[in-house]
């Protein structure tokens, strides 16, 4: 068989997809999720309060500085260990995408945030703005544009480190590929390329309407 | 004041990591006391009759490691692991839910019953036997030797004085590095690349894992394991639980009674031998009724 003849032996293109669907459905919701506590992590993270700052900081890098793979471990493995809840793959997966993107999440809002000029305030309440005004008008406009690209920057990190869940159990793209692979390793040894490059693709194709959107968003408030 | 928050976050940062450490004492403190309490029906397992209660018997396999544990192309479970997995729900009279594993969370998966038995091609060493536990083998592995059918080398001896070849890391380098010092070795980092030297003939033979020599000189004519076992002999077994009795004693007990029908060798036959040929010797890969 030829390696390109493997990517559409039985049901394998499906199955693709299916993984592909996998993927989008774990990263997809916990961006989305990740983006909503991200912004009000931010907010709080520029406060006065400055215990509200430390728990956010602490937030902040005790999730930074592990890996996500250990997080899988622990949210998955570890939960059912010390609680017996026994959690699906798939939702242990949700659980740690969503606790990493709130935290980068969070800390790219509140660089966002302050990076906004002082005089940008004054200049605005100078002009007898109004507060909502001023946000509305002058600061979030400003500070949605600096934030888009890394905000997709985040996003497509995040769909790729979704390759790891494979770990625990949840079968997604990369891992599907990995199965088709293997199935045919000694009637198609270069089945890998083509696979590979297939994979290739279909990450491309959810990662671009994201760089997509984040062009329009940023031409919006120019 | 800057460096005053600094130290102050810094400490705050040790204290939430070393509660959070705490946290996970304990929580494997509270594992291990339900493990005693096993009796009380508090168990992280499941017993022989939890599982047939239940109707559905969980086993962790591989699904990307053919020809032991894959998905062949219509998405259906195939390999040796899986034959047997199919045999042990049909005797427990229970359905058969496969759950995909990776080599790195085999014993995770066990020690949190998430499966009730890993059939995912698990060697025996001591170090896992700490963590679970497990049954009668029904596989074992040992060193095999590739070389060019111009100059088959078919015994230890015929290697004095040759070039051969090996990967770095590998149980072929140790063993040959102990037992026979006057073999010249030469060594890589990687598999394809060992494969191509011996194919070049920058080396008389190739040693590695009996398994995957034989599936390799298969897929190439103008080679042949001359010698298909060497070495110390690993066994695989299936495995469970730690402290998972009837579910061990019913594994083994099954594994006893396959022997009258010769199940694993049909096993064999009908997973394996595609891959590694007719011409090995099935009894240097399949164990029948436990005895290695």
């Amino acid at each position: 068989m030829r390696g390109y003849e493997v990517l559409f032996a039985g049901n394998n293109f499906l199955r693709l997809l299916g993984g592909l669907w996998v993927t989008i459905r774990i990263s997809l919701i916990s961006i989305g999720i990740s983006l909503v506590l991200g912004v009000l992590l931010g907010a709080a993270m520029t406060v006065r309060n400055r215990a509200v700052r430390a728990i956010c900081k602490i937030y902040l890098e005790v999730v930074r500085i592990m890996p996500q793979l250990v997080w899988l471990f622990i949210v998955f493995f570890g939960i059912t260990r010390s609680t017996g809840i026994n959690l699906s793959g798939e939702a242990a997966a949700m659980i740690v995408f969503t606790i990493w993107g709130t935290a980068e999440m969070g800390d790219l809002v509140r660089g966002a945030f302050i990076s906004i000029p002082k005089h940008q305030y004054e200049s605005g309440l100078a002009l007898g703005l109004g507060k909502a005004q001023l946000y509305g008008y002058v600061i979030i406009p400003q500070t949605i544009r600096r934030l888009t690209p890394n905000i997709i920057n985040l996003s497509t990190r995040m769909i790729k480190t979704t390759a790891l869940v494979s770990l625990i159990g949840v079968t997604e793209v990369l891992k599907v590929g990995k199965q088709i692979i293997d199935a045919n390793r000694y009637d198609a040894p270069d089945a890998a390329l083509w696979v590979y490059a297939a994979i290739f693709f279909m990450y491309f194709i959810i990662c671009f309407p994201l760089s997509v959107f984040s062009k329009k968003l940023s031409d919006k408030f120019r | 004041m800057k460096n005053i928050k600094k130290i102050i976050s810094a400490i705050a940062a040790a204290a939430l990591a070393f509660s959070l450490s705490a946290c996970g004492g304990n929580g494997s403190g509270d594992t291990s006391a339900d493990g005693e309490a096993s009796g009380s029906g508090n168990a992280i397992y499941r017993t022989v009759d939890d599982i047939k209660s239940s109707g559905t018997v969980k086993i962790g396999v591989f699904s990307d490691k053919n020809p032991f544990g894959y998905i062949d192309n219509n998405g259906e479970y195939q390999g040796y692991d899986i034959y047997f997995a199919k045999r042990i729900a049909e005797d427990l009279g229970t359905e058969l839910e496969l759950v995909p594993v990776e080599a790195a969370s085999r014993v995770e998966f066990l020690e949190t019953g998430k499966v009730d038995i890993i059939l995912a091609n698990f060697t025996v060493t001591d170090e896992r036997a700490e963590k679970v536990d497990f049954a009668l083998p029904y596989m074992k592995v040992a060193l095999g030797v590739v070389s060019p059918d111009s100059a088959v080398i078919t015994s230890e001896a015929d290697l004095a004085g040759k070039k051969l070849i090996v990967v770095k890391g590998t149980t072929a380098e140790t063993y040959f590095t102990e037992n026979y010092p006057d073999v010249e070795l030469v060594k890589f980092d990687e598999y394809n690349e060992a494969y191509s030297a011996l194919q070049d003939g920058r080396g008389d033979a190739f040693s590695t894992d009996n398994t995957e020599v034989l599936a390799w000189a298969m897929q190439n004519p103008g080679f042949t394991v001359g010698i298909e076992s060497l070495g110390s002999i690993d066994t695989i077994a299936p495995a469970v639980s730690k402290g998972n009795e009837t579910l061990l004693k019913w594994i083994n007990d099954e594994i006893t009674a396959l022997a009258g029908e010769n199940f694993f060798h049909n096993d064999y036959d009908e997973t394996l031998a595609s891959v590694y040929g007719d011409a090995v010797d099935k009894e240097n890969l399949v164990v029948e009724g436990g005895k290695v």
